[in-house]
Formats: structure tokens, sequence, C-alpha cells
């Protein structure tokens, strides 16, 4: 699919807004008591209603963060976290036990998505998309669900998802991402509160698009969700996630975990558009975004492939993986990663190969700008058994101005003679020569920087669906903002 | 005074630096609504600094003098408006844009124009329209259309790009700064064919080469010859044929 060629104008009829989701939704929370404890967790699952084995992994998981360090080894600068001065649970109070219908969701909540372009009443909703709604701690509405229903789909919160189907989440909840992974992962392990639960059966090509859209609302809340995806025998399925938050100057903490399973011949396609509030143009505020996802092809013949399109957030600490266990299997990112004023980014992905003649492809493009940082972190390795395989990497950094920085750092393992592992990298900049040859064309600076970094994207954004694709373009263009001149 | 009388492009005692480096000493040029006029000169006389600094671009300095354009003075003018006004620039050396398709740039460049004069957009329908029609016209293949800007191309498809972009565009002063060099006599043909349609009482245009050859094909009004940052000498065509016998010897610098 072809990226529309109308992009510029969007981003034209944008200019001026900056960030445009930055609004705060007045609504009356359920609030969890500031702090972390261990009554904290069990407040949250006692809020969930889960069972013994749950709170037990969440009490699990929450001894074993007391122990552990931040990792250190990214290149993310940032001040220490406070883990007491946050709230680790906030639901809108008229949710309740969940709402049934849309009927009983606050209609504010109505009005908060519509105004970020997320309509749930289902009529008015794109053909072919079901969205799961999750508003700080809780999912407020997933669309969609009947219809999902008929072909065996499950698409549903994860705290319902225990409730119904809680063999499947006891089975492959932590089974790629353990509780013990790292101190952000495991944090989400101990207080995580939503998120979305697909299950596609066996042979099953799931009819429309999933999309889960996260909204942080409250102030000084940290979000912490979860999904988990397990794509059955033969089946496929296609998975979007979205996520603003309000502008405040303070720093919010989102550490998520996604964890994927595709079974054999299975694939899964999972595409994000992060837009959290980056901060402002001298650095205050914005979301810290500290994510664990990954994925396994556990399956013969399963594929697996993450597209990334990352414009929001201070911080970015994010790097989609794929365990490659199948024969066959195959795993790919593609990625953007826009980094202006004082972002930072440290984001890339891991491609673990295990199985025989498994094959990964990674393509990266980060964008810096202002005084941005970003970091192309990766590993490929190949292991013992991994006959065969083969890896691609391309790691492209476009620099716009002389303050921003980009960093390129491959690990690459080989344990087995016959995988061959390929990288390539370029570094280069919006030349004067470009900017004057467009401009003499009548194109003004600001759409010039646009329809060049939609050039060196392209790659990347061909693989987001396109409803994804054209609203992944203007993000682009906006998060770029005054970034010429 | 009338529209009819006020010339397209009127250079009156033009001095522009390039990094501290004084290039043009005092240049005169007028060119004639409705006229084609050819400027030759010997390498390093000035004929791209002239080419440039009417596009406006940034790294040329206006020391003394003007350039007016239809009765307006560009001094200061931002490129994309001298653009929009209706000043085209055939580069000497076009620019890549990786990944970004021809008709893409084109029609974003169109629309952009078309914004600034406050026409309405074309919609991808009466684009496509206009982009075969104009391939169709100068016998350009469709293929270039989807490749990305100038990517691969080569230097006859560079220099046949950007004779469709001036035809898309139907500019009223086109510039062709050196954009015969390094062509083949067919892709001559493509840019005189170019330069041929364009021309009409209300448009102008200004070929600046080093070779005679093109004005074979293009039959200029007026011949102009710049060395040493000025006009040295003006005539009609029957110049550029003295030119081709003698060199520039004689107006001080050789042929490089």
């Amino acid at each position: 699919m072809a990226p529309p060629v109308n992009t510029v104008d969007q981003v034209r009829d944008l200019t001026d807004k900056k960030y445009q989701f930055g609004f705060v939704t007045e609504i009356e929370s359920d609030t969890a008591p500031k702090g972390l404890n261990e009554d904290i967790v069990r407040f949250i699952s006692a809020k969930k209603k889960e069972p013994e084995w749950l709170l037990a992994w969440r009490l699990k998981a929450y001894r074993h963060w007391l122990t552990m360090a931040e990792p250190k080894w990214s290149k993310v600068r940032h001040p220490a976290i406070d883990y007491q001065d946050a709230y680790y649970y906030s639901a809108p109070k008229s949710s309740g036990d969940g709402p049934k219908t849309l009927d009983e969701i606050d209609p504010e909540l109505i009005r908060t998505y519509e105004k970020l372009g997320i309509p749930l009443r289902e009529q008015e909703r794109l053909a072919g998309v079901a969205v799961d709604a999750v508003f700080d701690s809780v999912s407020v509405a997933t669309t969609f669900k009947a219809k999902l229903e008929e072909v065996g789909v499950i698409f549903c919160p994860i705290s319902e998802a225990v409730e119904k189907c809680p063999d499947l989440v006891k089975k492959y909840l932590g089974s790629v991402v353990p509780y013990t992974d790292n101190k952000h992962a495991t944090l989400n392990s101990a207080v995580f509160t939503d998120g979305s639960f697909v299950y596609i059966p066996p042979g099953v090509r799931c009819p429309m698009e999933l999309s889960t859209y996260f909204r942080i609302n409250a102030k000084k809340t940290g979000q912490f969700e979860r999904t988990l995806i397990i794509a059955d025998k033969g089946s496929y399925v296609s998975y979007l996630e979205g996520c603003t938050a309000p502008m405040r100057d303070e720093n919010q903490l989102h550490a998520a975990v996604v964890e994927l399973i595709a079974l054999d011949d299975a694939e899964i396609k999972y595409s994000t558009v992060q837009n959290w509030y980056p901060g402002d143009e001298n650095g205050k505020g914005g979301i810290f975004n500290f994510v664990t996802k990954r994925g396994a092809c556990r399956g013969r013949n399963s594929k697996i492939s993450w597209t990334q399109v990352e414009t929001g957030s201070a911080i970015t600490w994010k790097y989609p993986s794929c365990i490659l266990q199948g024969d066959n299997s195959v795993g790919e990112f593609y990625s953007i990663a826009v980094t202006n004023n004082f972002q930072q980014a440290d984001t890339g992905t891991k491609m673990i190969h295990l199985g025989r003649n498994t094959t990964s492809r990674i393509i990266s493009k980060g964008i810096s700008a202002g005084r941005g940082e970003q970091t192309y972190r990766g590993l490929v390795r190949m292991s013992a058994k991994a006959e065969g395989a083969r890896n691609f990497t391309q790691c492209d950094s476009l620099l716009i101005g002389d303050k921003c920085g980009a960093h390129t750092v491959p690990y690459i393992e080989s344990k087995n003679n016959s995988a061959i592992v390929e990288h390539e990298a370029t570094t280069s900049t919006i030349s004067e020569d470009q900017l004057f040859y467009l401009r003499q064309r009548g194109i003004r600076p600001e759409e010039a920087v646009a329809l060049v970094v939609n050039g060196f994207c392209r790659e990347v954004l061909q693989h987001l669906p396109m409803e994804f694709a054209v609203e992944a373009q203007k993000l682009v263009g906006i998060s770029l903002e005054g970034s010429v001149g | 005074m009338t529209k009819t009388k006020t010339p397209m492009l009127e250079i009156k005692n033009l001095h522009v630096s390039v990094g501290g480096k004084e290039i043009l000493k005092g240049l005169d040029l007028t060119v004639g609504t409705g006229e084609v006029h050819a400027l030759m000169g010997p390498n390093g006389s000035g004929k791209s600094t002239l080419s440039n600094v009417i596009a406006g671009r940034d790294d040329y300095e206006i020391t003394g003098g003007r350039i007016v354009y239809r009765g307006e003075d560009l001094t200061g003018m931002e490129p994309e408006v001298r653009a929009a006004k209706g000043i085209f620039l055939a580069f000497q050396y076009p620019v890549e844009i990786p990944g970004v398709a021809n008709t893409t740039f084109l029609k974003e460049a169109v629309n952009a124009i078309r914004r600034y004069r406050g026409e309405p957009e074309l919609d991808a329908m009466q684009f496509l329209k206009l982009m075969r029609q104009k391939t169709k016209d100068l016998g350009i293949s469709e293929d270039m259309l989807k490749r990305a800007v100038n990517v691969g191309f080569s230097g006859g498809e560079k220099k046949r790009n950007e004779i469709l972009q001036m035809a898309i565009l139907n500019p009223s002063l086109a510039v062709l700064d050196e954009t015969d060099s390094g062509l083949d006599i067919d892709a001559l043909k493509i840019v005189a064919a170019g330069v041929n349609r364009l021309r009409a009482p209300d448009r102008s245009t200004l070929v600046i080469t080093h070779y005679q050859r093109l004005l074979d094909y293009i039959v200029p009004d007026r011949v102009h010859v710049l060395a040493k940052g000025r006009i040295q000498r003006s005539g009609g065509k029957e110049l550029a044929l003295e030119l081709e016998k003698k060199g520039y010897a004689e107006f001080g610098e050789a042929a490089a």
C-alpha cells in the first residue's frame, strides 16, 4: 500500500496545533492511595476481583522488583524516578464493574475519545477496525465484540480475560516476558491495571483490524498496561495501538508490557503509533515511555512483524523483539522514531534466532531535530542451532540541524557458521541543495522538510495499515515543526 | 506605464558576492516580455551565480544593484514566492530526493503554487491528466513519474525531468542553467521542444549555455556574452555563431 500523497496538505492543516492532544478530561476518578507497597498491589488485584494465582504472581513480581536496579546501559538520561510519588490506579468513577454497553459510559469519556478522533460508537467507526479504549487504568469500551465472537476471536480487556478464559491467560501471561525480565517489566507485572487480550482460534483470519487506544488522563498517574496476543495455529491478526496524554509539566511513567505468541503457521502484525506527550520545547514534562515488547514465534512457519512510529514521549526506551523458536519462522521490525527539542529515544529490536532457517529483517529510520538524541540499539543473535538463519538490518539516521544526535549500536552474535547477517547503516542530513530545489518549485520550507522526511520514512510507512499510515505521516510532520530555519 | 512595456526581467548594475568574493560586478541585462535570450560565457564568468541569484538562493549576497521582475524588485523575496510568481530555474545539477515519487513532488509543487495564487488545487485526477498530457507532448516516458525524484536518473533523464517540471509549472520566466551540457542530440531536442512550447507573447526564457549547439534548436531573440562578471557584448543570434568560431578570448578569458 502506498502512503497517500496528500500528507503535506494534512501537515499544513495542522500547523500551529503542536501537541493537539494535550487537553485534560474533567472526570471523577476512583484512585488508589499514592505510593507503592504490597497493599497497593493487593488493592489493584482486589479492584479487578482477580483469582488468587494472579495476586500471588503480582506479589512475586513486586518482591523481586524491590531487589532490582534500573537498567543503566541505554543512552537516555533522566532524574531518578520517585516511585512513591505516583498513583498506581486511577479509574473513571462511573465505570463501576465495567460498562456493559456504550450507554453506560460517562458521556464525557465518549467525548474525550471523539476529540482524539476515536469514535467509540460502532456506527460511527471506520468500517473494519475494532477498538479497545483504555483510559488511565481501565478499559472503558471495546467495540465490535459480538461480531468478533462469531468467528471465535476473543478481544477484550485483559482483566475480563482473566475471568472469561483464565486457562489461556495463566498459560501465556509472563511466558514471553517473565516477571523477572527487567525493572520496568517487573513493575508492570506487579501493578498492571488493564490492557488488551486477543486470542485468535486455529485457522481464523481475524476479519478486522484490532486496535487499542491508550489515554493517560489523571495527574501523577503511571500507566501500566499489559497486552497479550495469542495467534493459534494457522491464524492471522493485525493489531494497532495508539496513545496520547495531556500536557503536564511533570514526567509521567508509562511502563507497558506486550507479549505476542504465534503458533504454527500463525502471523501477528503489531503496529504502534506512539504519541505520548513529549514535553515542551524546553524539555519540561513529558512521558517516560519504558516499554517491554516481545513476541515468540513458537510454531513452525510463524511470523511476527513489529511496525512502530515513535513520535511522542520525553524518553522512549523500547525494543520490540522476536524470539524465533519455530523452524522457518520470520521476525520483522520496521521503525520510525522522531526526536525533536529535548526528546530522547533509545530504541531498536532483538532478533533471537533459535530455529532453523529463521529469517529476520530490521528497517530502522531515526529522525533527530532540535536537541533530540536518538540511539538505535539492536541485537541479532544466531544460536548454534539456527542452521541457515538469515538477518538483514538497515539503520538510517536523518539529522535536521546541528544540535541533535544519532547513534547506532548494533550487537551481532553468531554461533552458527551457516547463518548470514547483514548490516547497513547510513547517516544523512536534509541538505541545503534539497531545500533550495524544493523551494524553487514553490514548496515552503516546512513542507519541503515534510516531503523529504516522508520520503526517508516511506519504506516503513508502507508497512502500516492504511488508517494509521495517514495518521503517522501527519504526526511525523507535526513532531518536526519548528525544526527548520 | 502600460503592462506590455514592462520588461519581464530587468537587472541593473548587479553586484553579487559569494563567500566574500565578488562574482558579478555591475551586470546589466534586460529581457523583454515574449523574448528568448541566450546568455553565453566562459566557465567561471558568473553564469550560474546569476541564475541562482534570480531564483533567490541564500548563499549569494547582493552588494549592489537590483533585479526587477515584471516591475517588482526581487530583493529579499523567498525562493518559493518567486516560484509562485512564475520564476522557474532548470538546475544545472538537479537534486535527488530519495523516497519521494516524481508525481508526489510535482503535485506538491503545482498545488503549492496554485494555493499561493488563490487558485483551486488540482485533485488527483486532474493532476494525472495534466501529467499525462505533458509527458506525451515532450515524448517523456511515464515510467519516470513513478520513480523517486532524480534518484538513479542518468544525466539526460535528470535534464528531461527539469523540462517536464517546467512544462507542468508553466512559468512566466524560465531560466535554464546549462541544461544542454552533457546531453545527446535526442535529449537536446526534448529540451529545445520544451522551451519552444513555452514561447508566447507573455513569457520569456533565459537560456544559459556554454555552447552554440542548443541555439540551433532554440533560436534566441538576443545573445549576451558574460565575462568577468559583466555583460561584455550583446547582439542577435549571429553573435552565438561568431563565439563558436572565435571562442571567448577577446573578452579576456579563455574557455576552460
